[in-house]
């Protein structure tokens, strides 16, 4: 279907389903309940997981193919956020415009920054990007001004000209008059569901930017940026140029930033320096290689997967703790509440990164090799059953 | 006039001679080795073949063109096609697509963007990369990572990836070095079945007399930078100066 083979068509459909009913699958517990702190059913967290998982799948395509690591692609991110509340203050509050705009900056940012990083790999393509990132971050705090609004923002004000803003339209962003921030809330039982249109809009997105990128994976050019990474000698005594190659890919994931940068601004009105900040770089390295590195739903779970961290995790605190450790003796609660102090709350960062040290370390492959192998495992002793029972058939057929 | 033709070539390294007055002709359809002992300049001469180092005089000429200053993918659209002294090739890749990308890439030159196509719907190309791999016995390793060869499979399939292109010249950089005495013969038979199934131009250069003598339809014989006779095996084999280069002026 849509040009992809079986196994293709069904992830593709998979990560359909699991976005479309996103809303119901983060929300398992009822409101009301002690484990309703667990839910990330809420708007914001499930649009940053959207908009982080397209950043990390351009990512992907420019790391997990190519092998190049680049320490500076939230400069594109950054851009794109900007040329999206540009577009608000000039033309209105629709975000088609804007975020068709935030791609074609990220492009044009991409290719000016990749033409000079790629004519060094390794080590040091990792530090020219690293070192354009951070010029852009210093330029758009303070020189940069008067397009970007230096530490305050960038943000839309009632005297901005929005040409094309007719007078019904909404006064927050909006697809054709739809507003962004419109939710529905369900209520079921205990339970509740937000559905909000943002993330709709944004899981679209990503969608297309998923069949995109399987596309790109399965392609002739995605065979020949795995070739780079493989041995770029080879390459060049194959008569292949790794040049224009590395830099399309490049172009390709930071367009992809520039789109993940659009849909920010467009669900939040508002574009900082600090989105362009190294800190910001080397979140989307993590989700990578937490998720896996080279494959296609790797990025998407790795960066589902930090962000639940860095918005349910960080919300445990002290008090919590004691209500989880209540029933015990005073003096065992205390002792295990100052334990586990340190790795939640604020200490959240110390817990994700001893996991990402050991998926670094036991599964190289991340996230997507550990279901890999918790797979192998359960097949292999379904097989081994099913094995058995074929067996015994076999026996038993000859006596009849 | 030879396909490969390499007129009066110097090449100075600070003060030491590496080349100089370098002549040579490979003529089309026929295996041209280069010999000689260690430090003769064979490596030299073969880096000036493909863009690797520039001479300080003379021309190096393929096909009526120069290659001088080209790069690697250049020389290799030109029509010349590399195996290298250890086997270089995709070892992540699998065994099928190692010999895919060589075809895209004599099909759609130094770089295409055809990120919207599927592999798998290039009919032309897994067909034609199928009956290379039949060619060289490898079929049934297709869907293996290239990496997990043997070594005589990894020459083997570095040979079908260059030979998958059609070159008009194939150019072997000692292709039997460090090779086990079995291994070299294989080498040897692979490359004589390729010779005869085959119109096919090659040069070759190797340090070890007998892969080239059982081989080589000419031999130029390189000493100290200056090639010192060209001539058939049968005619190399008894020639003093060649014996005087490879065993010392006492024999």
């Amino acid at each position: 279907m849509l040009g992809l083979n079986t196994k293709d068509t069904w992830l593709l459909v998979i990560v359909a389903l699991m976005t479309l009913f996103a809303p119901f699958l983060l929300n398992p517990f009822p409101a009301n309940s002690s484990l309703a702190q667990f839910n990330a059913g809420y708007p914001d967290l499930m649009q940053r997981f959207v908009i982080f998982g397209i950043f990390a799948i351009g990512f992907n395509i420019l790391f997990g193919l190519t092998g190049y690591l680049s320490f500076g692609h939230a400069a594109f991110l950054g851009v794109g956020s900007y040329a999206a509340v540009w577009m608000f203050k000039l033309l209105g509050y629709n975000v088609v415009p804007a975020i068709i705009l935030s791609v074609i900056v990220g492009a044009v940012f991409a290719l000016l920054i990749g033409f000079i990083s790629l004519r060094r790999s390794g080590i040091y393509f990792s530090i020219l990007t690293l070192a354009f990132a951070q010029m852009s971050f210093a330029l758009a705090y303070s020189v940069l001004t008067p397009i970007t609004n230096g530490e305050t923002g960038l943000q839309v004000y009632t005297s901005d000209p929005q040409y094309f803003q007719r007078s019904g339209a909404p006064d927050i962003p909006h697809f054709f008059g739809l507003e962004m921030r419109a939710t529905e809330t369900l209520r079921m039982g205990g339970w509740s569901f937000d559905i909000n249109a943002g993330y709709y809009l944004c899981a679209a997105v990503l969608l297309v930017a998923f069949y995109m990128a399987i596309r790109l994976f399965r392609s002739p050019f995605g065979m020949m940026l795995r070739a780079v990474k493989s041995n770029q000698q080879r390459l060049n005594y194959t008569g292949l140029n790794a040049r224009p190659y590395t830099l399309a890919a490049f172009v390709i994931s930071g367009m992809y930033a520039g789109l993940a940068g659009g849909l920010m601004a467009s669900m939040d009105p508002l574009a900082g320096a600090e989105r362009m900040q190294w800190t910001a770089s080397g979140e989307v390295v993590l989700m990578t290689i937490l998720g896996g590195a080279g494959t296609l739903i790797g990025p998407v779970l790795g960066a589902g997967f930090i962000k639940y961290f860095e918005n349910i995790f960080s919300k445990i605190n002290d008090g919590v703790l004691h209500g989880w450790f209540g029933f015990l003796p005073d003096g065992i609660e205390n002792v295990l509440v100052t334990v586990v102090h340190p790795f939640v709350g604020k200490g959240w960062h110390l817990t994700l990164g001893l996991l990402f040290m050991l998926v670094v370390i036991f599964l190289p492959g991340g996230l997507v090799e550990g279901g890999q192998r918790i797979g192998k495992y359960v097949f292999r002793r379904r097989g081994r059953k099913a094995g058995g029972a074929e067996a015994e058939a076999a026996r038993k057929q000859p006596a009849e | 006039m030879g396909i490969l033709e390499v007129k009066n070539v110097n090449k100075n390294f600070g003060g030491l001679k590496a080349l100089s007055e370098v002549n040579l002709s490979v003529k089309e359809n026929s295996v041209h080795a280069i010999i000689g002992p260690n430090g003769a300049g064979k490596s030299t001469l073969l880096n000036c073949l493909i863009g690797k180092l520039i001479p300080d005089t003379g021309s190096v000429m393929f096909d009526g063109q120069s290659v001088l200053g080209r790069k690697p993918h250049e020389i290799n659209q030109m029509g010349i096609s590399r195996v290298f002294q250890t086997p270089e090739i995709f070892g992540d890749l699998t065994v099928f697509e190692n010999v895919m990308i060589p075809i895209f890439a004599k099909r759609d030159g130094s770089f295409r963007m055809h990120a919207f196509e599927s592999v798998a719907h290039e009919r032309d190309i897994v067909e034609e990369a199928e009956a290379v791999l039949a060619d060289v016995n490898m079929l049934e390793k297709r869907d293996l990572h290239a990496a997990s060869l043997s070594r005589g499979d990894k020459r083997r399939l570095e040979m079908a990836m260059c030979l998958s292109q059609k070159p008009k010249l194939l150019l072997l950089d000692e292709p039997t070095a460090g090779m086990a005495r079995a291994d070299t013969n294989n080498t040897i038979d692979l490359l004589n079945q390729i010779k005869a199934k085959r119109d096919i131009t090659m040069c070759i250069i190797e340090h070890d007399m007998h892969v080239v003598f059982s081989l080589a339809d000419r031999i130029t014989v390189l000493a100290q930078g200056t090639p010192l006779v060209e001539d058939t095996p049968d005619k190399i084999k008894g020639h003093p100066k060649v014996q005087e280069a490879y065993l010392g002026e006492a024999a």
